[in-house]
């Protein structure tokens, strides 16, 4: 069980904020961190990790404490036994495949899974190149392969299929579900491409600005979408005898909207404001 | 026949020079490429001051420093006995100061190059601090780690104001090539002066090229600005 509840100032897309994210996750789940780029997922996997220290919180797995920012408590990252796959694969160029994988085991291990992983990767014949050599969803798999090195029970996945094109991506979606049952793992990912969360995952959580905005399965959040949000400033505000018409300009189109005079009254010329927009009719404009 | 002294305790001064240099460095520079610290800047500035302060003030200084009359230089002598000012070990610590940048820089440049998250994959790996350094990140500066040790090295041959204030020119123990360049000339005896110049042009020339060669380009962004200025 993963229960994090943590608070740190940060820089996010639009500016300076606070990073406010509290979730509970249990064993082997599969979860998915969703949201817009500069909204935080990626901190999330950082402070879980340990590479980044919140400036409150505590973070709890398996009731071990691994961050309690009022009791001084912050495991090293080196203690925390997790998997982190990296966006950039991180590999190290220096070394072989071999050789980053073997890199990765613990002396102290009980059991060698690299042969296992090699395996279940197909990294058989790649084992002596260097990763410079190796292409883009080779790196991958290496990379993957050697995150699980030292069995972790929790693995972390930074936006890792999104430099790969799309059949390589099936292909390694289909590597890691493989994976996260095969060990056991309690899979945290950090994505925004719908298709590959709806292949994969078994929950979402959507964040929006450093805050957890909402949560549930991923054909709840994403399949019965009934309404969405347009952002837009008002141009003008007309007021006829029946009802008050406003004038949004929405990116580059122009629309109207009637409203009550009791809401119009609250608004005026240059506000930007949200329009929800509840059951849309969508229609395929090539046909 | 040309005395081969000075010329042999100019290439012994280089290499101990650069091999103690290479050590101080490596930490210095790794302190400075990964430290949040607010005295970094003061400390990058401390660093790359033998670039631009003539090397007759470090000299100078290092002279007063240095001196038997001065509280350091007193302690040195009575402790341990040690004599920094006219010797050899005074020209290296010397050479030391004034070559530390032509070290420092590339190696925090090579490091600061590296992606974050080889550290990070490393750490998350369980690997120590240490370990990361020596299998990860020391590995994967290589072409860095060479262009600073010959910096420091081509630097240290081409000193000659440091030298000058801090060791004086006693033959055999502070008469490097370059002193025995300018005493020569001194002497009116252009014959001599040419031969240890032209000995130290061409293997001044040899070492540099053999860098580019190496490494190819690496060399452009780095900061062989200023030449040796003495």
């Amino acid at each position: 069980m993963i229960d994090i509840n943590i608070e740190k100032e940060l820089l996010f897309a639009s500016g300076e904020g606070q990073l406010q994210i509290a979730f509970q996750l249990e064993q082997r789940k599969f979860l998915t961190l969703y949201g817009a780029s500069g909204a935080g997922k990626t901190s999330i996997l950082r402070i879980l990790a340990g590479l980044m220290t919140p400036d409150k919180g505590k973070i709890i797995i398996d009731g071990v404490t691994w961050l309690d920012i009022t009791n001084k408590i912050n495991l090293a990252p080196q203690k925390r036994n997790i998997g982190f796959l990296f966006q950039d694969y991180a590999l190290f160029p220096n070394m072989t495949v071999e050789e980053n994988l073997l890199f990765a085991l613990n002396k102290k291990q009980a059991k060698n899974p690299i042969k296992d992983l090699v395996e279940l990767m197909d990294l058989g014949n790649l084992q002596h190149r260097k990763p410079a050599t190796l292409s883009g969803g080779q790196q991958q798999r290496v990379a993957l392969a050697r995150a699980l090195v030292q069995q972790p029970k929790l693995l972390l996945l930074d936006e890792p299929l999104s430099a790969l094109d799309v059949s390589m991506r099936n292909k390694l979606q289909a590597y890691l579900l493989q994976i996260h049952s095969a060990y056991q793992l309690t899979t945290i990912l950090v994505s925004h491409d719908i298709p590959e969360i709806m292949k994969i995952s078994e929950e979402v959580i959507v964040v929006e600005q450093g805050k957890i905005i909402t949560r549930g399965t991923p054909s709840k959040i994403f399949k019965n979408q009934t309404s969405f949000t347009l952002k837009g400033t008002i141009q003008a505000i007309q007021k006829d005898v029946q009802a008050v018409k406003i004038i949004v300009l929405v990116g580059t189109e122009i629309i109207e909207i009637r409203v009550e005079s009791s809401t119009a009254n609250k608004l005026s010329v240059g506000d930007i404001i949200s329009v929800e927009v509840l059951h849309p009719i969508i229609r395929n404009m090539v046909l | 026949m040309l005395d081969w002294q000075p010329l042999f305790l100019t290439f012994k001064l280089a290499f101990i020079t650069t091999m103690l240099l290479l050590v101080v460095s490596l930490p210095l520079a790794y302190w400075l490429a990964y430290t949040k610290s607010k005295a970094k800047p003061i400390v990058e500035t401390l660093v790359s001051m033998p670039l631009v302060l003539p090397p007759t003030v470090l000299g100078f200084y290092l002279l007063l420093v240095f001196s038997p009359n001065s509280t350091l230089g007193a302690w040195l002598n009575e402790h341990l006995g040690i004599r920094m000012v006219f010797s050899f070990m005074g020209l290296v610590v010397g050479s030391m100061i004034y070559s530390l940048p032509f070290m420092v820089q590339p190696i925090q440049a090579g490091f600061a190059k590296l992606s974050p998250s080889l550290r990070e994959a490393a750490y998350v790996l369980g690997k120590s601090k240490w370990t990361t350094f020596r299998k990860v990140l020391l590995p994967n500066i290589n072409p860095a780690l060479l262009t600073g040790i010959v910096l420091a090295f081509a630097h240290t041959i081409g000193e000659f104001g440091v030298v000058l204030m801090i060791g004086g020119n006693i033959p055999g123990k502070t008469r490097v090539a370059s002193i025995a360049i300018y005493d020569e000339v001194e002497s009116m005896n252009y014959a001599a002066a040419n031969q240890y110049s032209l000995i130290l042009f061409a293997i001044t020339f040899l070492i540099l090229l053999s860098v580019y060669l190496l490494n190819g380009g690496y060399f452009k962004s780095s900061l062989l600005k200023s030449p040796n200025d003495d």
